[in-house]
């Protein structure tokens, strides 16, 4: 029983950052049509902010408040830099998929490639106050306290982004962008503004899966986001393309799937049974859980 | 009465296809114009052009402002409602978020919509996606009307609705007319007799016709010419 309760809480933890990788990813879809191969990059840019900047924060306090600085001033980077691709890089290519896919992938392998130059491939290791590390007993088994903390980011994400979509005048343009895009600057919304709006979101919530990717793996490295990316598009794909419900089911499911097929078949097959399920999916429900391609 | 909106030898290509060879009329202020024309001739590759959502090529004017090289959102800030063909509802939002998002300043005209299609006040809460086609259609024209425009483009607005609802959007495109300029496209040549003061009538997207339209409909053997149909039945007033 202890088992299974560690692996549904760690499965969890990992579904959250899927989950938080894969919302962004979603709504950039959803909205734009751009297929943003470059989003795991802003998850690399906010982890490796926040390693930086509390460096230069050591000495002002406890780790945890460090940490805490450091990881808000890594959330901001990482937005400014989803904004600055949208402004030069990504609107200039609306409507050009081909190219937009070239520009994502090579700013993709660019940005991995220039983490490295600066500050190698070894795994780099945040200074965290001493209870993220110590275990609560949870029916048995002893959970990590990391987990809650990224099922509870995950959530309160969630529930933000919901709340943005269905209360505020620019989650109401998402929401009608991501069914008709055309239709919404025919009543004449500058639909670029919310482009630029969701890809911010979206590196948002990337850098903030990066911070807490070095938390749940106990450490980052440069290949962080190209790694932990391919699962968060599988995520998309079985949640609904532009679903941000469907994209937490879909991470949840996935998380979980991923845990027990690694302890009760084979360490390994997680992976592969990700990939199952995907083809599933696609077979029997095209479309993706959601079946739709709206927005909450 | 000077022209609101000029279009002059405007020429649309999709891919190969030229579909607008040099379109030119007027539209004149106040009151409905039609424009008329078997399918495909290019009418609403026409009201696409001049929302800037077809590349036009050629002149496109609006009270003296060039809308040939305007995005798509400040062409309709100057003034321009549009009821699209296929009515383009957004079905995963509510009737009221359908119309909330048409608002462009504090002055949405609640009441006027909701006076001509007292419906929409009633499934404000209702998914547009489950909404009847006729319904959707109240929505879309409402959706228009909910800001001050100097002209509404509307597209087939009769387009697959039964006859009763057929009257009911005759008679809110009368009411429509006394408050903008229409340009209306339209098949059903009862509504055409009912509503329009001018008609522009369009074939292999060229302009072979324009002119008042009862000088057009009471020659039903020009009409045969022109559109290919007879002159169409009398859209029968509401009660």
């Amino acid at each position: 029983m202890s088992t299974l309760v560690l692996l549904t809480i760690t499965g969890l933890g990992l579904g959250a950052m899927y989950f938080l990788i894969a919302s962004g990813l979603s709504l950039i879809y959803g909205l734009m049509g751009v297929l943003n191969f470059a989003h795991g990059a802003f998850l690399t840019v906010g982890a490796y902010a926040t390693w930086w900047f509390q460096g230069k924060l050591d000495g002002i306090g406890s780790a945890a408040l460090s940490f805490v600085l450091a990881a808000a001033i890594g959330l901001l980077v990482g937005g400014a830099v989803a904004a600055l691709v949208e402004f030069a890089l990504i609107r200039p290519l609306y409507q050009r998929h081909i190219e937009q896919v070239l520009v994502t992938v090579g700013l993709a392998l660019a940005i991995t490639a220039l983490v490295q130059g600066i500050w190698g491939a070894d795994a780099r290791v945040y200074d965290l106050p001493a209870w993220t590390i110590d275990t609560t007993e949870v029916l048995g088994a002893a959970i990590p306290n990391d987990r809650f903390v990224e099922i509870a980011t995950a959530v309160v994400v969630l529930i933000g982004l919901q709340l943005f979509l269905r209360r505020t005048r620019y989650g109401l343009i998402v929401r009608a962008g991501v069914e008709n895009r055309a239709m919404v600057t025919a009543l004449g919304i500058d639909v670029r503004r919310a482009f630029t709006l969701v890809f911010v979101i979206g590196g948002l919530a990337a850098s903030l899966a990066g911070i807490l990717s070095g938390i749940y793996f106990g450490s980052i490295d440069p290949e962080r986001g190209t790694s932990l990316l391919i699962f968060a598009f599988i995520v998309v794909v079985i949640g609904g393309l532009g679903s941000i419900g469907g994209s937490a089911i879909a991470a949840v499911v996935v998380g979980l799937l991923q845990q027990y097929a690694n302890y009760y078949a084979s360490s390994g097959l997680g992976d592969l049974s990700v990939v199952l399920l995907l083809a599933v999916v696609l077979l029997l429900r095209p479309a993706g859980l959601s079946g739709r391609t709206a927005t909450a | 009465m000077s022209a609101l909106l000029e279009l002059r030898d405007l020429h649309v290509f999709y891919g190969q296809s030229h579909v607008l060879q040099g379109v030119s009329f007027d539209v004149r202020e106040g009151g409905v114009t039609a424009l008329l024309g078997r399918n495909g001739v290019g009418k609403t590759t026409t009201c696409r052009a001049i929302m800037g959502l077809a590349e036009p090529r050629g002149g496109i004017t609006l009270g003296g402002h060039d809308l040939t090289r305007l995005p798509t959102h400040r062409i309709v800030r100057l003034g321009i409602g549009y009821v699209p063909e296929d009515r383009d509802v957004f079905a995963g939002l509510t009737v009221a978020e359908n119309l909330k998002l048409a608002e462009r300043n504090g002055s949405a005209r609640y009441e006027l919509v909701y006076d001509l299609f007292p419906e929409l006040r009633e499934r404000g809460r209702q998914l547009a996606g489950t909404l009847s086609g006729g319904q959707q259609q109240m929505l879309t024209i409402g959706r228009a009307l909910l800001n001050e425009n100097r002209l509404l483009l509307v597209d087939e607005p009769t387009k697959g609705l039964a006859p009763l609802l057929v009257t009911e959007v005759a008679h809110a495109l009368e009411r429509i007319g006394k408050l903008a300029t229409v340009l209306l496209v339209e098949q059903n040549l009862g509504v055409v007799r009912r509503v329009a003061r001018d008609v522009v009538v369009l074939d292999a997207g060229k302009v072979v016709h324009r002119g008042p339209a009862q000088e057009l409909l009471s020659d039903p053997a020009r009409v045969r010419s022109l559109l290919g149909v007879s002159g169409g039945r009398e859209v029968r007033p509401v009660a």
